[in-house]
């Protein structure tokens, strides 16, 4: 380690010392606003101010959950997100599968494709993405909207799967091609049990970002009562911002749980805290 | 980050021999891409077919509502000619560059190396509990992390009643210094990825380097300049393309804190497109807006893509 000189000299407990200090007050810079969040939510007169609450009070996450402001809103989250990544799963390891496992032509330029697509800025493309939904008649369908969202999340799915695919090792798929067995009986029986933990991460990593997609949602869905959370906490933030800051708070808190849950659980329990993290590479 | 970049592993390939006859092999080639189909109607409908209509889009007067609503007419650079004659647009694309140059390349790129580099030398406590809270900042649903940056940078919030406490009597940040503001947010919120980027990289660069190094007299700076910074300079050349693309489309932060406003004051590309097709429903505008968007990150997706090159052949 590099500290093993540092640990030793006086500059080096300097540096120590200064490198707390700097890292103690940027930490300090980050956490205001989360503090906020957090405090306001508990406060029964909060105010935009970080300040210490009043009062205990758990009101305001009770007034929030109601079927009407959250119930339904998460669950529509929970369809909207499920669905996108349950189909950008099941299509990504199909692709993977003979990009990660035979030398065909197509694959390299699939691959640059891919990987053109893992950049292409999403936001960009939503006002002809929305002309498209109108011309379809796909304006307010949740399923149209679970197949665009689905799509534009392939990309970098492929692409993780494929690596992970990569590092599952071929023997024992060789034993059951030696056996007789389809290229679907291999893959699903052979390959997918083998690589649970890369798919869960896969999996996690595309619900996640649908969790938290606002804009996608906010242009092509309508009818409230197939909104996501994020759209109808951006709707309450519009009527009720000014106004109740403790109930905008704990509603972001309650919708941002899952998002935090799942990185928790992907980073300690699955190892890949990074690959979520970066999914990217360095 | 690792174990997604492993070669593939050798070996892996080659199920069958070189040798079949030529028939056969033409059916196993279909058979064996045949599940790569799902993926690429996907793509082709969602993703294809936006970017095509896009490009075609821009080259005509289509609008929401009104009489062009029904029958776009083809218009030639008409929209293009336009957005450059426009100030709002000529004052966006400054806005972008300034958004994308103030807190992707220089905001989360900076702060996230000095985090990096900082952790090294940390204390293992202070080291997970600022980790923590520079990576919530970045996990949390975007639309709450600009809730989170609007109270924080309201007249009336927690930075103006700091500033308070210290006698300065802060500006109204939203309205008078709305770019500040959102490029402050977005460094905020965005810099844990870059720390992670450089974290990882630092540690792949070898200890008895800068020790000999330090042993040659080299000082901190010394160190960094010539020793660890051209040692990683892959992971920054990546790492500076994925934050300027992420930083591109980002629209979410300012919509919720300052609605491109006042005005367009903070009017980055991806909000004045939005607000053009459907605040002003000038479909034509907004899609050929889209369009350049589009094409900007092509451009970065392609220098990303030459740099990833090794890892595709």
């Amino acid at each position: 380690m590099a500290r093993t000189i540092g640990l030793t000299s006086p500059s080096g407990r300097a540096l120590r010392g200064v490198s707390n200090t700097v890292l103690v007050l940027i930490g300090l810079c980050f956490a205001l606003p989360l503090a906020w969040l957090l405090l306001a939510s508990f406060d029964p007169t909060a105010t935009l101010t970080l300040k210490w609450p009043s009062g205990f009070t758990l009101d305001n996450f009770t007034s929030v959950l109601t079927p009407d402001l959250a119930w339904l809103p998460l669950w529509n989250s929970v369809l909207l997100s499920g669905g996108c990544a349950i189909i950008t799963v099941i299509v990504a390891v199909l692709a993977a599968y003979p990009l990660s496992r035979y030398r065909l032509r197509i694959n390299k330029p699939y691959l640059y494709g891919i990987l053109f697509g893992t950049c292409l800025p999403i936001t960009a493309m939503m006002v002809p993405v929305y002309s498209l939904f109108v011309s379809l008649n796909l304006i307010d369908s949740l399923w149209g909207t679970i197949f665009f969202m689905a799509a534009s999340s392939l990309p970098m799915a492929i692409w993780m799967m494929k690596n992970f695919m990569d590092s599952v090792p071929i023997v024992l798929e060789e034993a059951a091609w030696a056996d007789g067995a389809s290229m679907m009986t291999t893959l699903t029986r052979v390959v997918v049990p083998l690589m649970r933990p890369g798919i869960a991460v896969v999996f996690i990593f595309v619900f996640v970002q649908a969790w938290g997609n606002f804009f996608v949602p906010f242009v092509l869905l309508l009818s409230p009562d197939k909104l996501p959370a994020a759209v109808s906490i951006f709707a309450f933030f519009g009527q009720y911002g000014a106004v109740a800051y403790g109930k905008l708070a704990a509603y972001s808190l309650i919708y941002s749980v899952p998002v935090l849950a799942l990185y928790v659980f992907t980073s300690r329990v699955l190892g890949g805290g990074s690959a979520l993290a970066g999914a990217v590479k360095g | 980050m690792s174990s997604l970049t492993h070669p593939v592993t050798t070996g892996t390939r080659g199920r069958g021999g070189p040798s079949s006859p030529r028939p056969r092999r033409l059916g196993r080639t279909i058979g064996r891409s045949a599940p790569l189909i799902p993926s690429m109607v996907l793509v082709a409908v969602f993703l294809l077919g936006p970017v095509i209509s896009s490009f075609y889009g821009s080259f005509t007067d289509m609008s929401l509502t009104g009489s062009a609503a029904a029958g776009a007419k083809f218009v030639g650079f008409d929209n293009y000619v336009q957005l450059f004659q426009n100030p709002d647009f000529l004052q966006s694309v400054w806005l972008t560059v300034l958004f994308l140059v103030g807190s992707a390349i220089i905001g989360q790129n900076v702060l996230g190396m000095g985090l990096a580099m900082l952790m090294r030398h940390g204390h293992a406590v202070v080291r997970a509990v600022v980790g923590t809270l520079v990576v919530t900042a970045w996990i949390l649903p975007e639309i709450v992390a600009a809730f989170a940056a609007y109270a924080f940078f309201h007249d009336k919030g927690t930075l103006n009643e700091l500033l308070a406490l210290v006698g300065i009597h802060g500006p109204n940040w939203l309205y008078a210094l709305p770019m500040i503001a959102v490029i402050l947010a977005n460094v905020w919120r965005g810099t844990a990825f870059s720390m992670l980027v450089y974290s990882a990289a630092l540690t792949d660069v070898p200890d008895d380097v800068t020790e000999s190094a330090e042993i040659d007299g080299a000082g901190g700076v010394k160190r960094l300049i010539y020793i660890t910074l051209p040692m990683i300079r892959r992971s920054i050349s990546t790492n500076l393309m994925l934050t300027t693309l992420q930083t591109l489309s980002v629209f979410t932060l300012i919509y919720v804190m300052t609605a491109g406003g006042p005005g367009t004051k903070s009017s980055t590309l991806p909000i004045l497109a939005y607000q053009e097709a459907f605040k002003f429903s000038q479909l034509g505008l907004g899609t050929a807006i889209a369009t350049i968007l589009l094409v900007i990150g092509a451009i970065f997706s392609i220098v990303y893509i030459r740099a990833l090159k090794p890892e595709v052949d």
